[in-house]
């Protein structure tokens, strides 16, 4: 089949949906690839590399769509593209079906099949097609970067002789992939970086990246939702939320918001009131711009000066930087393929029972098919089931008290009885035999694991101490007792010098 | 001629040095001392018996002693480290066949006479070391035969064997009071030989039924036993340095197979009734594993490992086997030269031994102060580069922690997959002793390098 590859019309896109690289292994598919002249350009591929990488370069956009059976894209249609489609075709871009219903509607009545990178379920086997959490850390990354090139310091603290720099302080609001990526890049510029989230588990996410998460001291809420996404929480909570920001805001010089509650337009946390708070030249990049943002005073697309602090509401960032989220976009469209055609033959079959694939689909044959069916297994494990773990073998494990005492109180008695009847001559044996075993107890447990084969080689000659057994009894008159005891000795004796020798053997061999 | 003073003070001395050599093992440092103390107290032991004890026949005496402790040199010279299992199963029968005899003989020995309640103590004595010494004989020569792959190493598993086994213990119970009725009368060999025999079988039978990674467990389970037989004899001949000597090491054997049962996360009894892998889900939960295999090849493993920082090396029975130690070493000192910080992980129940892997990796001279404890090293995975396995596959395997019904959840395990890249060494895709399918096999960042473990090291050294 014929995959075909436009170049993007959308105002301002600079993103491709593939990649040379890519290209190659969707060849390797079984797959005819054809790009539109000029569609990497803006993400620094020229249709040279397209070509050395085995595409066709078709000039005319209108020839692509026709020609190809597959169509591959990052933004949804628009314009001319609509009524380029054809019944049979099946298109793979960002559609976001809850916003554009009228375009689902006019695909499903094209006949086109048509699978939405944002609606693939969240589950670890679907991670690799992730194209939202791709262009999530790009977004997040490039937010730094917007933000450094806003704001007038260092983001690391520097003491020179010209005097001391103190480092940037940074809040990232929201710890999902964007807010990660962000805290990585502001971290590894050296400034001091905090987190916050409504989702207690994120905690150590935050922490392994070296951030600070900023508690909220408030019990008994989780503000994990369906599919590792938040959800709304209670207005307590939101009060003790925003007396934090309006703390923080005074103290921090950049804050990166990446709150959004799926369906739902974007949670209000930085108030006007807290903007003016803050230090002048202060930057707030918003990444939340196009669901109305986080921030009071956010414009979509635009960077605004308010109260001296630099509020940015790109909606555009994975765009921005456009060779780094094509290559990605690309891999995982070409995941995408990869399960799409089970036979490598370069023929796509779209398996409805597949629970990502029919995620994906949202429309196929004049059908709609979206929204699916809620996914079974979501990102984020729900915690009865880790709870529920353990317990199986907590009881396995767990003997019941009776057991233990009812021994205790055989053995004393066992113990009662023998002394009840037996000599006195026996007991003082046997208070050396149990004394014995207390020292080899004691004695045992401090060897160090790494001489535990030293250990038995040693101890095994040792027991040849039996060998004084035979030594008793060799002088015996009887010949028969006089020759095993010989043989014993003569076995024992293999033993002791064996033993010995094989022990110094392996310890000489121990050196640091 | 000494005096019966002198030899039991002798004895006392014996029996210090003993628990000193015990004691001196807790260090490598202390190590070699200990070992020297052991033989001291052993050479004294013997110097005062036969000084004090012997009479006649003192030809013979010291030809068997010369005889049987060249025997004992040449074998510990020649044996190969990876032998080292078989070696100590060989020797521990050496001392389960002398507890018998000395039994036997002390039995037949006209001079030995009790009355009354002491001549039932005697009798039961007699009788205990003869059976743990029969146990230790039969189930050495077994776990000899397995280690060496003289017999094969997968369980046997008679059908009802557990009432075989029972049988086995009642019947010894039996003869054992027919032998203490008897013996008072003054006979009593047939019941004394019958119960060998039983003992005999159920040494073989007990071993039989227990599969090849169980080995560390049947191997300290039989020194305890040698251990015991020595202490049994102790009491049939009323002396002390036997009793304590066999209590030491007893106690000794009894630790290291309750702390490899803790490291497989098994209760002992279970281990001994044997067959693990046979009953419940064993199987059942292996198979649905999500995931793809990527191989790698040796050149990108030498990548790989040259551009990490923290390596760390687990190796499992597998590179026994491969005999791939020297390779290892060879491969950790070409990535200490280049600063890459290189250090070992090791399970306690990796190898056939409880610490054969320590000996093993000692031989081919890695120092052993990067030669680390699972307990010691486990936090430190999430920092490590590269972590390469090398012919282990339960120790390492996440259902132990992930999958509540997993045949070996619960068993502490390295968790290797929480650094950066995991390279597992193996021969094919099968699943370890367990039966258990590893879902580190199919983990985003593990890649598989196939292959004889020692080829494949080689490949690796030399891309290096």
């Amino acid at each position: 089949m014929k995959i075909g590859v436009p170049k993007e019309i959308h105002a301002g896109e600079r993103r491709v949906a593939t990649t040379p690289d890519v290209v190659r292994q969707l060849i390797d598919l079984g797959f005819e690839v054809a790009v539109e002249a000029g569609a990497g350009a803006e993400a620094s591929y020229s249709d040279e590399a397209y070509r050395e990488a085995g595409a066709d370069v078709v000039s005319a956009a209108r020839d692509l769509w026709q020609q190809s059976e597959i169509i591959l894209k990052v933004r949804p249609p628009e314009g001319d593209e609509v009524d380029y489609l054809q019944s049979g075709q099946t298109l793979v871009c960002f559609l976001w079906p809850a916003q554009n219903p009228e375009l689902l509607k006019t695909l499903t009545e094209r006949g086109v099949t048509a699978m939405a990178m944002d609606s693939i379920p969240r589950i670890s086997r679907a991670q690799k097609l992730d194209a939202l959490s791709s262009m999530a850390n790009i977004a997040g990354y490039r937010a730094v970067v917007e933000a450094a090139q806003h704001f007038g310091r260092f983001f690391t603290g520097q003491i020179t002789a010209a005097g001391k720099i103190p480092p940037a302080k940074v809040l990232v609001i929201g710890a999902g992939v964007a807010g990660l990526a962000a805290i990585g890049a502001a971290k590894s510029m050296g400034a001091i970086v905090r987190s916050f989230d409504t989702r207690p588990e994120v905690k150590e996410q935050v922490e392994s990246m070296d951030a600070e998460f900023l508690m909220l001291d408030f019990e008994g809420e989780d503000g994990a939702g369906e599919g590792g996404y938040a959800k709304v929480m209670s207005e307590e909570f939101i009060r003790a939320e925003m007396a934090l920001f309006a703390e923080q805001a005074k103290d921090v010089d950049i804050i990166i918001t990446t709150a959004l509650i799926p369906g739902k337009p974007a949670p209000l946390l930085i108030t006007a009131e807290m903007v003016r708070s803050m230090k002048d030249g202060s930057v707030i990049v918003d990444l939340a711009a196009e669901q109305g943002g986080n921030c009071e005073l956010t414009e979509p697309d635009q960077v605004v000066v308010r109260d001296g602090v630099t509020i940015i509401g790109y909606t555009d960032l994975p765009s921005r930087l456009a060779a780094q989220s094509s290559q990605l976009y690309a891999t995982n469209l070409k995941h995408l393929l990869h399960d799409l055609t089970p036979d490598k033959n370069g023929e796509i079959v779209v398996d409805m029972e597949d629970e990502v694939i029919r995620g994906a689909t949202v429309c196929i044959e004049g059908e709609t098919t979206w929204p699916p069916p809620a996914p079974k297994i979501s990102a984020a494990p729900p915690k009865p089931a880790t709870e529920a773990a353990p317990p199986p073998v907590k009881e396995t494990r767990k003997p019941s008290p009776a057991g233990p005492i009812a021994a205790v109180v055989i053995g004393a008695l066992a113990l009662l009885g023998l002394g009840a009847v037996a000599p006195p001559s026996f007991m003082a044996h046997f208070t050396v035999f149990v004394l014995a075993c207390f020292v080899g107890y004691m004695v045992i447990w401090n060897v160090t694991p790494a001489l535990h084969t030293p250990l038995m080689s040693v101890t095994n000659a040792i027991s040849s101490i039996i060998v004084i057994g035979a030594l008793l009894q060799i002088s015996s008159a009887d010949r028969v007792i006089m020759w095993i005891a010989a043989f014993t000795i003569l076995i024992t004796s293999i033993n002791i010098a064996g033993g010995f020798a094989v022990t110094r053997r392996m310890l000489d061999m121990f050196r640091k | 001629m000494l005096s019966a003073g002198i030899v039991t003070v002798s004895y006392i001395a014996a029996t210090i040095l003993f628990i000193l050599a015990l004691g001196g093992l807790s260090h490598q440092e202390t190590a070699r001392r200990g070992n020297w103390y052991g033989i001291a107290g052993m050479g004294i032991a013997l110097l005062a018996t036969i000084l004090g004890v012997v009479t006649q026949h003192y030809t013979i005496l010291l030809v068997a002693l010369l005889v049987g402790g060249s025997i004992g040199l040449v074998l510990a010279r020649r044996v190969q480290m990876t032998q080292m299992p078989e070696l100590v199963a060989i020797l521990h029968s050496l001392v389960g066949l002398a507890a018998v005899l000395v039994g036997f003989a002390n039995f037949m020995d006209p001079d030995v006479h009790f009355e009354g309640v002491e001549q039932t103590i005697h009798a039961v004595e007699t009788y205990l070391g003869v059976l743990i010494g029969a146990v230790t004989f039969s189930g050495s020569v077994i776990a000899f035969g397995k280690l060496s792959a003289r017999i094969s190493g997968k369980p046997l598993l008679l059908p009802a064997r557990h009432w075989l086994n029972l049988g086995l213990l009642l019947g010894a119970i039996w003869f054992g009071r027919e032998f203490v009725v008897q013996s008072a009368a003054g006979d009593g060999m047939l019941p004394l030989i019958i119960m060998t025999v039983i003992a005999l079988l159920f040494g073989i039978h007990m071993v039989m039924a227990i599969g090849g990674a169980d080995m560390p467990v049947v191997v300290s389970m039989l020194n305890s036993y040698s251990g015991w037989a020595a202490s049994a004899t102790g009491f049939m001949l009323s002396n002390d340095l036997l009793i304590v000597t066999g209590a030491l090491v007893g106690s000794s054997g009894a630790i290291l197979s309750y702390i490899m049962c803790r490291a497989m996360n098994r209760r002992f009894l279970a281990v001994i009734a044997g067959g693990f892998g046979t009953e419940g889900s064993a199987t059942a939960s292996g198979g649905d594993v999500d995931g793809e295999i990527v191989p790698i090849d040796a050149d990108e493993t030498a990548a790989l490992l040259a551009n990490a920082k923290e390596v760390m090396i687990v190796p499992g029975y597998g590179m026994a086997v491969a005999q791939a130690q020297h390779t290892v070493f060879e491969i950790t000192k070409a990535l200490r030269d280049k600063g890459v910080n290189v250090r070992f992980g090791i399970h306690p129940v990796a190898g056939r031994m409880p610490g054969h892997m320590n000996v093993l990796l000692a031989e081919a001279k890695v120092p052993y102060d990067i030669v680390y404890e699972m307990d010691e090293i486990n936090e430190d995975f999430p920092d490590v580069d590269v972590s390469v396995v090398i012919g282990a596959n339960d120790i390492v395997n996440p259902s132990a922690q992930e999958v509540p019904d997993s045949p070996i959840a619960g068993m502490p395990v390295l968790e290797v997959w929480k650094g950066r890249t995991t390279i597992v060494l193996k021969r094919s895709m099968a699943t370890g002793y367990a039966g258990v399918q590893n879902p580190l096999f199919f983990k985003e960042n593990t890649r598989m390098l196939f292959g004889d473990a020692k080829e494949s090291l080689d490949l690796v050294l030399k891309a290096l």
